[in-house]
């Protein structure tokens, strides 16, 4: 039972940052055609800094998780900081080791987040 | 229940890493029975070449084998002469195949009538070709229950309708089609009906002659057999009015720089070298299925239905996709569960050794007109037990723990 630890589960179960933010700046929502799992991200930006992140969405434990680590995390990091965001961040964030299929689910929040600040 | 057990006539099943595997995936592919494996290796060791080329001894042994599986095949199926059978990829795209070509002989605002129920593979390539030609898609509707509605059939098929294509029993639910109605009301007005078989075969016997389809559609892995090949039935008739779909060796009569010739059937619709020991493992398969017989298959696949439907409907939170009642239904069983994410209930189970598939089965608009985003689904075969059953009950509830 290595896949849904507890660190997983009270994300997924207790988000921190769900919901949309109002007066965003930047918005994407992405979804995984092979599932159907869909993430919706919200940013506010002052200036160049993210002051604000939040989403909301429906799917399994990993990509509702990962959604919420990966608002939490852009808090208070600077456009020019998570422009060339690396996978392995979130990955390390969210703490397991994934197979291919579902790597999809996890990374889902990061293509939002590309997408919203393209 | 089957006395011997079929389980350790798979290799893959019987093997020391898989012995505690539940395989509850069927409805995707099927594992390979042990006849099958052998066959095909022994093909390949003993008689392999090209087919349809050679004069030397292994080319003539090599087709004398494709075309006894061709045989084998027609007799499975009970089509009128072996040149009906065409050897495809797999059902895909023996569906593109009529798709494609089919349509070229019908005019703009014609009418393809499909069902709600179709699998991606038996909607696509209609939706292309009604784009290519200007047809008109029309669905026979589902009911709530999870059947198909055959109430409005008579307005459905009309005067306008060239082709009816319609699933033998559905991937998600599980539910077995009742073809007659369908295919009498669509002769009655001249159109073409077009089976997909791919769920039905391992499952239910067909016979093309008695049911009076016009085409039909399976793949071998779907019925213990390999990947790699599929059939297309059509009657003599219709595939010879058809034009080829695809063009290369094989396929020809006569070439000349600037035109050709088709080849009769079936050869006409087999361009380049086919899947040729692919094709003896698909009859090594369909001899398996009648090795065992039909009654056996169908009585224990009943009470596989009837045990899968009374337990998973015991568990509170779990709400089942299709038919509760096991009549004209197979076990195959598409759910979702209060608050465990079907992703996530697959993963649990496969962390306690068990195969299911989550997703929407290539099956996304039936998916969306229940307003689910996906399901769970445990589909079972010949060699799953009672105990495979258990065993999923079991995984669900420890999943219901952890999640809820």
């Amino acid at each position: 039972m290595d896949l849904y630890q507890q660190n997983i589960l009270d994300y997924y179960k207790h988000p921190r940052k769900s919901g949309e933010v109002a007066g965003a700046t930047h918005h994407c929502k992405t979804s995984n055609p092979l599932c159907g799992d869909n993430v919706e991200l919200w940013l506010k930006l002052d200036g160049n800094k993210i002051v604000k992140a939040g989403w909301q969405g429906e799917g399994c434990v990993l990509s509702q998780a990962a959604s919420d680590m990966l608002s939490e995390y852009l808090e208070g990091k600077t456009i020019l900081e998570i422009k060339n965001i690396d996978k392995n961040v979130l990955l390390k964030m969210v703490g397991v080791e994934l197979g291919p299929n579902r790597l999809k689910c996890a990374l889902l929040p990061l293509d939002a987040l590309r997408e919203a600040i393209k | 229940m089957l006395k011997n057990n079929i389980k350790s006539q798979f290799p893959l099943l019987d093997s020391p890493e898989n012995k505690n595997l539940a395989f509850l995936d069927n409805a995707a592919s099927t594992q390979k029975h042990e006849s099958v494996l052998k066959a095909m290796d022994d093909f390949y060791r003993g008689s392999y070449a090209n087919i349809h080329r050679g004069v030397y001894r292994l080319a003539e042994a090599a087709t004398a084998a494709y075309e006894n599986a061709r045989v084998t095949i027609a007799q499975f199926i009970n089509a009128g002469e072996e040149a009906e059978i065409i050897f495809t990829r797999n059902t895909t795209n023996s569906l593109n195949m009529v798709a494609s070509s089919i349509c070229q002989q019908f005019a703009p605002g014609d009418e393809i009538l499909l069902t709600e129920i179709e699998h991606h593979a038996n909607l696509v390539p209609w939706q292309q070709a009604a784009k290519h030609y200007q047809l008109k898609l029309k669905f026979i509707p589902v009911t709530s229950e999870g059947r198909l509605d055959l109430s409005n059939i008579s307005d459905l098929c009309n005067n306008k309708t060239k082709v009816v294509a319609v699933s033998a029993m559905s991937n998600v639910l599980g539910t077995i089609t009742e073809l007659e109605p369908i295919i009498s009301a669509a002769h009655k007005v001249g159109a073409v009906v077009v089976v997909d078989a791919a769920q039905a075969v391992p499952h239910t016997p067909i016979d093309v002659k008695k049911l009076d389809c016009d085409f039909l559609t399976f793949s071998a892995h779907k019925m213990f057999g390999p990947s790699g090949i599929g059939v297309l039935y059509g009657k003599r008739s219709l595939l010879e009015a058809l034009e080829p779909f695809e063009f290369g060796g094989g396929m020809i009569s006569e070439v000349t720089w600037n035109s050709s010739t088709w080849a009769d059937i079936p050869e006409k619709f087999e361009a380049g070298t086919p899947p040729i020991a692919e094709a003896v493992g698909l009859a090594k398969a369909a001899e398996f299925i009648q090795s065992v017989g039909w009654d056996n298959f169908l009585s224990h696949e009943a009470e596989l239905t009837n045990y899968g439907l009374t337990e998973l409907t015991k568990i509170s939170g779990l709400h089942l996709f299709g038919p509760s009642d096991a009549k004209n239904r197979g076990p195959v069983f598409a759910f979702t569960l209060d608050g465990v994410h079907p992703h996530d209930l697959a993963s649990v189970l496969d962390e306690n050794n068990i195969a299911v598939r989550s997703g929407h089965h290539c099956a996304m608009p039936l998916h969306r007109k229940f307003e689910l985003l996906a399901t769970t689904r445990a589909s079972c075969t010949i060699y799953n037990t009672k105990e495979d059953i258990d065993r999923l009950v079991e995984g669900i509830k420890k999943a219901q723990k952890l999640f809820c």
